[in-house]
């Protein structure tokens, strides 16, 4: 039954990336880590599993994440100048779980576009993962947007060293005031009131004058909030802001999102609903990815673990199976067959033993004439 | 009862936490309908109806925040650095149930001598991740030895040389004849948010965290 529910949300989200025009691709389980792990970072490598290759004697790697070999097939493969719209979905596996009671095993499944820099890029892939949340039918989804170019400015601006930058990036991504106020003081006063104000700006979209009242007048820094001003304001869905959400930011290089959704109350199946621990999924753009691949490419994207998005909702209650009788004459074989193509599930059970125990409906003889009758 | 999807859970421990947030949790509105001290119930009502108190074991409160069993709590920053604080906000410092975790040892017990010869210390902790790290970082080589509590016992019959613990007054280390050989880090209690809950139920947590914000003078 779970596999069934999970199969069907893969279904109804590939199926949405296909209308839009997202290419389906399926990368290799397993590569040499070169392949794998070439421009990620140190996180993936300790995420990922690895064995010697009998043929070779050269390390293999069973992915850990599928978005850095998709932009090498976009960088690589396809080799094209245009735009690409690439779409994938597989098992991954982690050395150590990523989050709470996350499984080893996550199903990642994500859409990706390449080769354009601008905001409407930003905008179509999250206006796509909206959609499909809706056609999960996942109401209470909100979209949360950010942009690591604000603190990257703030950080380029203020001559912060490397070592301090990612250690204010953790801070931040806690929210933790004290410690920002510790890691900055020896910083000059204007990158550290910026740094100070960060961890509060999160909220509606009208956070976004207010950081532009509150934060240093970079250029580059208001491009940023008006690059996340157009996007809340055309984003056709529930849209919050916060400038302190650093998540991926080694690799991330402009918009970075994620979506948080509160589980249904009351579930059919009567299974408590899981609790709210974190983002459901997470995206943005990493234009800077495709470098090591020797090709630079805009990119833009998001994925999400579909057994994370299964447990969120309820499974489907389908109209039970049919169970058909053994049998060989036509007029069976034949109403067997029509069922079946107008997509009811029949077992026709086999003889001498029992079968099509789980079935709720029945195929009977009646009046000269094969009809379903409950059981 | 209100709608889950309105309640607003706070988990934190009996004793000295919960009494000094209680002028914090008044000025949010907040008043508790029972003492935790006299009731034994676990989750206690408050004036408002949208929200309740979870009382749990201090050292389990990051753990109910960061699964979303309660959209916040009220943890010691010693509690946390066990913890990591993975998937946690922890947006204000509270300033209450400070106190200072510290290395302790013997009166008498050449501390600085023995760290920088690079000998190995012995040191009893009940915090073995903060005494990992803070020794890992003087690059000292130790043997952390686990304690579930009364750690000034261990250097009195030659369990440890050293202990690290939160030191407050520095009573009972002097009542064992022990004192604070080096201070590792100042610890006070933290407002922590769960993340999802931060997105989800922004304004009803905002306005507790600015109530409490306004009460610690910020």
């Amino acid at each position: 039954m779970e596999a069934a529910h999970i199969e069907r949300l893969r279904g109804i989200l590939l199926g949405l990336f296909r209308l839009h025009g997202y290419e389906l691709v399926v990368p290799p389980m397993l590569e040499y880590v070169e392949s794998l792990l070439t421009g990620t970072g140190h996180d993936l490598d300790l995420r990922t599993f690895k064995l010697v290759d009998q043929l070779s004697g050269r390390m293999m790697g069973i992915r850990a994440d599928i978005t850095p070999q998709v932009a090498r097939i976009d960088s690589h493969l396809l080799n094209r100048e245009s735009v690409t719209r690439l779409c994938y979905s597989g098992s991954v596996l982690h050395t150590r779980p990523r989050g709470l009671d996350s499984t080893r095993e996550p199903i990642q499944i994500g859409a990706e576009i390449y080769g354009h820099p601008g905001i409407e890029s930003d905008l179509e892939i999250q206006r796509l993962l909206s959609e499909s949340f809706r056609a999960c039918g996942l109401r209470n989804a909100r979209l949360d947007i950010g942009h690591v170019g604000i603190f990257r400015s703030i950080c380029t601006r203020g001559n912060v060293g490397a070592g301090l930058e990612s250690d204010l990036q953790e801070a931040l991504e806690a929210k933790d005031h004290a410690r920002i106020e510790s890691l900055s003081d020896k910083l000059g006063s204007e990158t550290r009131d910026a740094l100070l104000q960060l961890p509060r700006l999160y909220g509606g979209a009208q956070m976004i004058d207010t950081a532009r009242s509150v934060l240093p007048q970079y250029a580059e820094l208001l491009k940023s909030l008006d690059d996340l001003e157009r996007l809340a304001r055309d984003n056709r869905f529930d849209v919050s802001v916060d400038l302190a959400d650093l998540r991926g930011y080694q690799y991330h290089s402009g918009v970075v999102f994620s979506v948080y959704a509160a589980p249904e109350q009351t579930r059919p199946d009567g299974v408590n609903p899981p609790l709210c621990k974190n983002a459901l999924a997470l995206g943005g753009r990493y234009d800077e990815v495709g470098k090591a691949f020797g090709r630079a490419r805009p990119a833009t994207g998001f994925s999400l673990d579909l057994r994370d998005l299964a447990r969120m909702l309820p499974v489907q209650m389908t109209l039970g199976a049919i169970v058909a009788p053994y049998g060989e004459e036509d007029a069976l074989v034949a109403e067997v067959a029509r069922l079946r193509q107008s997509g009811e599930v029949v077992i026709q059970a086999l003889p001498g033993v029992e079968d099509g125990r789980e079935c709720e409906r029945k195929l009977v003889w009646l009046d000269g004439k094969w009809v379903v009758r409950a059981l | 009862m209100l709608d889950a999807a309105h309640v607003i859970t706070i988990a934190l421990s009996k004793g000295r936490i919960f009494d000094e947030t209680l002028p914090l949790l008044e000025a949010a509105g907040i008043r508790p309908s029972e003492n935790p001290e006299q009731s034994r119930k676990l989750i206690i009502g408050t004036s408002r109806t949208d929200v309740r108190l979870l009382i749990v074991r201090a050292s389990d409160t990051p753990t109910y925040v960061q699964y979303g069993a309660a959209e916040l709590g009220i943890a010691g920053k010693d509690v946390l650095l066990e913890h990591g604080g993975v998937g946690l906000y922890q947006p204000l410092d509270l300033k209450i149930a400070a106190c200072r975790m510290a290395v302790a040892a013997p009166e008498g017990f050449d501390y600085a001598n023995t760290v920088r010869k690079g000998g190995r210390l012995r040191v009893a902790t009940k915090y073995m991740q903060t005494a990992r790290e803070h020794f890992a970082a003087k690059g000292v080589h130790v043997d952390l030895i686990k304690l579930y509590g009364s750690m000034e016992l261990a250097p009195l019959v030659g369990l440890a040389d050293a202990i690290v613990d939160l030191v407050s007054t520095g009573s009972t280390l002097r009542a064992n004849n022990l004192c604070v050989v080096e201070e590792i880090v100042p610890i006070s209690a933290r407002l922590i948010v769960n993340q999802a809950a931060l997105k989800l139920k922004r304004e009803e947590i905002q306005l507790i965290l600015d109530a409490f914000s306004k009460a610690v003078g910020l």
